[in-house]
């Protein structure tokens, strides 16, 4: 009875299954819900959520599929407004000429300003009507892209105070996305790129080995075994400068992260695209490089090899020799790229900017194309794909 | 049977909805939330509810699900068949029960408590499946079915450091234990602290959250620091002038050690409100 309820949370990317939709069935049928919708509520978040950063989603599917089936309770929340939404909002109700003189001048604060008069212009025309606003439409400008159908918030509504229901109250909002990193988290992705094997001196003691030497021999027996450790190997290349600066702060984190979690790691700093050299002090980068034929030869196929730049670049610096911008390149970068890859077959390539605009960056797609598809972006999803696809035996 | 709450324990309506289901249906409830949010307490809390036993399992980095089921002590068996002792012709007497064990065979069905199940290896939870399903497992050593007559309630705490298998968590149910707003949190103050002063407690609170509002610390002050800040502010008798004080002497707030963690955290609240008292001025 709530197939459509069920289909709209798997549309809407909660992952739910068919048994946890049973589960609910079976919890129906035992009347643990029969109180109120908000009973239901709980009971169907308990059983069909199974990650906080689903929370928010789930509020929302259940928001739009059972509206208007509780009586309205007299509340009154004005939930905010988030940013995000205003900039969306922005596309929609400011004209491309407007946007563009706001633009030209520069000032952002003065754009939320008229944001805000036309909201409240907005509310005032709608008085006693539309209680939402949807976001849908594609923005004119392309750069706010793609507006998800069914985003909504809350608005105040002046004479009627319909209630605002829990799940409208959205408290899960911050939770969803997977934007926010932190060291520790990236470090528990970064765990999954884990290969344990015994070398080294032997220092634990093998306890099967010991009986069974010992059954053996007659008299005790000690055998040892060296410890289990993490014997994944991983080059970074990470781009520096230019377009990169923005992303400072998450590629110092990932470093970090990446730094106390691969006991072998060796990382190489690039600018833009690979070519033929590159560098492991930033402060030096003209005097002391390195050829990257060199680590081609001294670092063995079976190290695993992650880029991490945005691929922002012109198309010339891929894949034309002389394309560099910081140097004549006698061999284009997408050579090198290819070269590289050759030998390690596990690479991925990591980038922050987002990726809802890599579409639009031509030289990313051919990135992209390079390493077969094999991008992911910065975020704690992304790099979960990522080491997913790394630590694929190839 | 059903959970409600205890004299020390402030339940929400969603997480009263989210035990009574695990209870009703016995499958295992998973509870996540912030540190310090009450997710261990929890399992205590409702074992003195139902009157019901409660075993705990800690989880370590070291833990393996095996553990949870029997450990086999070959080491005392070796021994003691060097020793010539009769006892090593029986297998059973080196096989020690595990939690999960104790919890199925239990006369009355207990709560078992699986706490900070993120701490062990990331298969551990899939070497769990089958066991906290149908809630059996084979002892390979006697050959014998272990098999739950009455299914216990099992509590499951995470805090997030690794992610659990999908398979796992279809299984269970699920609860965040979100923050507390403010009218809950002066209920769990009251509970805790029947007789503190309401004036004491509505400044100290304003002072919590202003705290946790700021932005970018390391570690925000959970439930349980603000409970032990309110002790220290009681057993030091505090007068309230100094609480509500923002920026004339102190800069911080004071006893702040219970509160903040982290010694970078004391540095940027200090700065923060460094740059107030200039500003006011």
């Amino acid at each position: 009875m709530f197939v459509n309820f069920f289909m709209t949370l798997r549309e809407h990317g909660v992952p739910v299954s068919l048994r946890e939709y049973l589960t609910l069935m079976e919890g129906m049928k035992q009347g643990l819900a029969n109180h109120s919708l908000n009973d239901f509520y709980f009971l169907s978040r308990a059983t069909l959520v199974k990650n906080e950063s689903n929370l928010d989603k789930f509020d929302q599917v259940f928001g739009h599929c059972f509206k208007g089936l509780e009586a309205p309770e007299g509340e009154d929340l004005l939930t905010d407004i988030p940013e995000d939404w205003l900039k969306k909002l922005a596309e929609k109700f400011l004209t491309p000429e407007e946007m563009a003189e706001i633009d030209g001048m520069g000032d952002w604060d003065k754009l939320m300003e008229t944001l805000k008069q036309r909201l409240e212009e907005q509310k005032e025309r709608h008085q006693g009507g539309n209680k939402w606003i949807g976001t849908a439409g594609t923005s004119p400008f392309g750069a706010y892209g793609y507006n998800p159908e069914g985003i909504r918030i809350g608005q105040k509504e002046g004479r009627h105070g319909r209630a605002v229901k829990v799940w409208d109250k959205r408290e899960f909002r911050n939770l969803d996305d997977s934007v926010e990193l932190g060291t520790r988290n990236i470090k528990v992705a970064l765990k999954r790129l884990r290969n344990f094997a015994r070398q080294g001196a032997a220092e634990e003691l093998d306890l099967e080995d010991t009986i069974r030497s010992t059954a053996k021999q007659g008299y005790l027996d000690i055998k040892m075994v060296p410890e289990r450790h993490n014997a994944i190997k991983v080059l970074i290349f990470f781009d520096v400068g230019g377009s990169m600066d923005p992303y400072i702060k998450i590629c110092e984190e990932l470093f970090s992260a990446a730094r106390s979690e691969f006991k072998n790691m060796e990382y190489f700093y690039f600018h833009n695209c690979l070519y033929e050299s590159v560098w492991k002090d930033n402060g030096r980068r003209q005097q002391n490089r390195i050829n990257t034929y060199d680590i081609l030869h001294k670092y063995p196929q079976d190290y695993k090899v992650i880029f991490v730049g945005d691929a922002t670049m012109s198309p010339y610096e891929v894949a034309y020799p002389g394309g560099s911008v910081e140097h004549w390149n006698e061999e284009s970068g997408e050579m090198w790229m290819r070269r590289l890859l050759d030998v390690y077959q596990n690479a991925i390539w990591l980038n922050p900017s987002q990726e809802k605009y890599w579409p639009h960056t031509h030289s990313i797609s051919m990135i992209r194309e390079l390493m077969d598809d094999r991008m992911y972006s910065l975020t704690l999803g992304g790099i979960d794909e990522a080491m997913k696809e790394l630590s694929r035996k190839k | 049977m059903k959970f409600t709450g205890t004299e020390t324990y402030v339940a929400t309506e969603d997480l009263m909805v989210a035990v009574n289901a695990a209870l009703a249906l016995k499958r295992p409830l998973l509870i996540k939330g912030e540190p310090g949010t009450g997710k261990t307490v929890l399992a205590h809390e409702v074992a003195k509810a139902l009157n019901k036993d409660l075993l705990e399992w800690h989880i370590k980095s070291t833990t393996k699900a095996q553990q949870g089921l029997y450990e086999y002590d070959a080491v005392s068996r070796l021994r003691d068949s060097q020793l010539g002792d009769k006892k090593v012709h029986d297998i059973r007497n080196y096989i020690n029960k595990g939690k999960l064990w104790q919890a199925f065979t239990a006369e009355d069905s207990p709560i078992l408590l699986i706490d900070e199940i993120d701490k062990a290896d990331i298969e551990f939870p899939n070497d769990l499946l089958q066991e906290l399903d149908r809630m059996e497992f084979n002892v390979y050593e006697t050959g014998e079915t272990i098999k739950a007559h009455n299914r216990p309630l099992v509590i499951i705490t995470s805090n997030n450091e690794k992610d659990l298998p999908d398979a796992f968590l279809r299984r269970c149910f699920f609860h965040y234990i979100k923050f507390p707003d403010k009218d809950t949190m002066g209920d769990i103050v009251n509970v805790h602290y029947p007789d503190i002063q309401n004036m004491l407690v509505r400044e100290a609170l304003n002072l919590f959250y202003d705290v946790r509002d700021v932005p970018g610390l390391k570690k925000k002050p959970s439930t349980s620091e603000l409970l032990d800040w309110l002790k220290l502010l009681m057993v030091e008798d505090m007068p309230l002038e100094i609480l509500r004080s923002k920026d004339k002497n102190k800069l911080i707030p004071p006893l702040h050690g219970a509160l903040l963690k982290n010694e970078q955290d004391v540095h940027m609240l200090e700065r923060l409100a460094f740059m107030n008292r200039r500003e006011s001025r």
